[in-house]
């Protein structure tokens, strides 16, 4: 592999008329547009991370103490508001799919930069109306994230704001997807024809497309919401003749979808990372981009298994039992396919591939939890007890918060040209995956217990367990603390990143550390598949 | 393509006043009956709304949006959106239809 040396600036040099901060907040270069997403999403997850830590302090002990019963309600609401629709859904197509889908398919921007840039001011609105819901009017939405009607028509809290927020964050992702779907048919380097993509790209493409078709659909909903609280239209109100199943249904048509939004991009960066330290080619290259398609369709089928327990009819709950199991094939081949490629390969042991194992452990527990849910009987059991939040957490923690971990130490060098202390990495794993596992497999065994989720208080039998969890939370804090502090203290004083720090083969280890405003001196011509090692093929 | 041949083409692609009013009164007979089917009580008005109602914006896409003179690739993505309606469509009616 060659290193090409470029006489452009790297992107984090001002060349234009505007310095600083002007330059950063006016910029349609795709690098600073991720980098922008990354530093305001990484400030949302931390505030989601405190309200975390504190919603297990107040489970330390049985009874209520620290915070009233309402607060608790805000606190799950907001702490569900944030981390969803400020971090993990926007997390790893905004931040790593604006910086290196137009590098890994060897184009100079997304097709339509300026756009790209209105996208994240769309996302800093949202987040910001989403943030000040909490202080005015009625105060923080008490209602879970899900908005369920009819209580978030009748609750005197801040719903319509936060709700207004969550429609202008639609926005910010729809106007992504476009940007996405567009940059990759339109922009490809000579050569690179579909199966010569970079994995990364068809799970960001797969992505695109359920944020342009399933997006609106809550957008429509959510605009409901407000007009049936300001006006009384009487749409999903029972008391005026409305459905509110039909909420439900509306509500789940975007959001579990939302969820492969959220999982996709994850899978496409660590499908990126395994081959790099197993030095060898993918297994079953077509069968993992068809396996993206397929989840983005599928999956885009199967929301109301959030809804068994509501009233629904017996066919209905049938019909998604069946596609829900229906979807864990596709995401069952990605595992297999990764732990595959392991097989035999030279593995080089770096810290992004540690957080890439525990991503595929992680999930592959949050993956099988979420099988056992779409089993009827068992749904009934379990059906809004912790268990459900223990299953979340693995898939959306230890499955996506995991692999973008595992992405930003991958891309970290390249991103900022500098390297991290991979000690301190290591030993900042430690705490999070042990506390990790405390914390979540504690929540899916009060679950089985019959502990409901959602109660400021516990009855003595659980107590035991929500020690467990709680302490788990302070080891997994710690243990965040240690990574982010681990890569801003590289960010300032970390030493020069090689070019090509991971001996990594597709398009964007071929340019300088940090890339150069353009990308390329010159577009390159693909000649072969995105994972071709020279000494596999000797 | 000369500028001739593409005001030609250009021009073919427009259908004339004689296509358009008859598509308009085609909407004005099939707004008639959609208002004559919902006096017949609730389960022709909503058989009504969803048969009609996709039969007029299907004209209107037809003939106001030009739909007839774009290419086979537009019409395939057309298709597929209306096809995912569809099983949405589907899989919502086989809970409100049998609750």
């Amino acid at each position: 592999m060659t290193t090409h040396a470029t006489a452009q600036p790297s992107y984090l040099v001002d060349t234009g008329s505007r310095k600083g901060l002007m330059a950063w907040l006016t910029s349609t270069d795709h690098k600073r547009v991720g980098v922008l997403y990354l530093y305001s999403m990484i400030s949302f997850f931390f505030v989601g991370v405190g309200i975390g830590f504190l919603m297990r302090l107040v489970q330390l002990t049985p009874f209520q103490h620290l915070i009233t019963a309402r607060t608790y309600n805000a606190l799950f609401t907001v702490h569900g508001v944030i981390m969803i629709f400020l971090f993990v859904i926007p997390g790893l197509p905004a931040v790593f799919g604006n910086f290196f889908l137009p590098i890994l398919i060897g184009a100079k921007d997304v097709a339509f930069p300026r756009l790209n840039l209105a996208s994240w001011y769309f996302f800093m609105i949202g987040a910001i109306l989403a943030v000040l819901s909490l202080f005015t009017g009625g105060g923080a939405p008490d209602t879970g994230w899900s908005f369920y009607a009819p209580f978030s028509l009748k609750t005197g809290t801040n719903v319509s704001l936060a709700v207004f927020g969550a429609f202008i964050l639609g926005f910010s992702s729809m106007l992504t997807g476009i940007n996405f779907i567009t940059t990759i048919h339109r922009l490809r380097a000579p050569g690179m024809k579909w199966f010569r993509m970079p994995l990364m790209c068809w799970a960001l493409y797969s992505t695109s497309w359920i944020q342009l078709l399933a997006t609106p659909i809550l957008a429509i909903t959510l605009v409901l919401v407000i007009l049936e609280r300001f006006f009384g239209i009487g749409i999903f109100d029972p008391a005026k003749g409305g459905d509110p199943l039909l909420y439900q249904h509306l509500f789940w048509i975007y959001s579990h979808p939302a969820v492969y939004i959220m999982i996709l991009p994850a899978m496409g960066a660590i499908t990126e990372i395994i081959p790099t330290f197993a030095k060898r080619t993918i297994f079953g290259y077509k069968a993992i981009a068809f396996s993206s398609m397929a989840i983005a369709g599928v999956g885009s089928l199967v929301w109301a298994h959030h809804m068994f327990t509501s009233g629904m009819s017996s066919l209905a709950t049938l019909l998604f039992s069946l596609l829900t199991m229906i979807v864990a094939v596709p995401s069952a081949i990605k595992v297999f396919n990764w732990v595959s490629t392991l097989y035999k390969g030279s593995i080089d042991f770096q810290p992004p591939l540690l957080f890439a194992l525990t991503f595929i452990f992680l999930f592959a527990i949050g993956g099988l939890t979420g099988v056992m849910q779409g089993a009827l009987a068992i749904n009934v059991h379990i059906h809004d007890t912790y268990f459900i939040v223990g299953h979340f957490h693995y898939v959306m923690f230890g499955g996506t918060g995991f692999a973008f971990f595992a992405a930003l130490l991958y891309w970290f060098p390249k991103m900022s040209g500098k390297m991290y202390s991979k000690k301190a990495i290591y030993a900042s794993w430690f705490p999070m995956f042990i506390g990790f596992n405390m914390l979540y497999f504690g929540m899916l065994i009060l679950g089985m217990m019959g502990m409901p989720r959602r109660y400021y208080v516990h009855l003595p039998q659980y107590h035991t367990m929500h020690v467990v969890a709680t302490v788990g939370s302070w080891f997994l804090v710690l243990g965040l603390l240690a990574f982010f502090g681990t890569l801003i203290y590289a960010l300032f004083k970390g030493s020069k990143a090689e070019d090509n720090p991971w001996g990594g083969v597709t398009l964007e280890w071929t340019i300088p550390s940090p890339p150069p405003q353009e990308n390329f001196e010159a577009i390159p011509t693909i000649t072969h598949g995105p994972y071709h090692f020279e000494q596999e093929s000797k | 393509m000369s500028e001739h041949a593409e005001h030609s083409l250009e021009h073919a692609n427009h259908p004339g006043y004689g296509t358009f009013i008859k598509v308009w009164v085609a909407l004005l007979i099939l707004t008639g009956a959609l208002v004559g089917v919902s006096h017949l009580g609730q389960t022709y008005a909503v058989w009504g709304l969803l048969t009609l109602t996709p039969l007029k914006a299907g004209l209107v896409f037809y003939f106001f949006m030009h739909l007839k003179y774009e290419g086979p690739l537009l019409k395939i993505v057309v298709l597929v959106t209306l096809g995912t309606l569809l099983i949405f469509f589907a899989l919502l009616f086989s809970d409100v239809a049998f609750h």
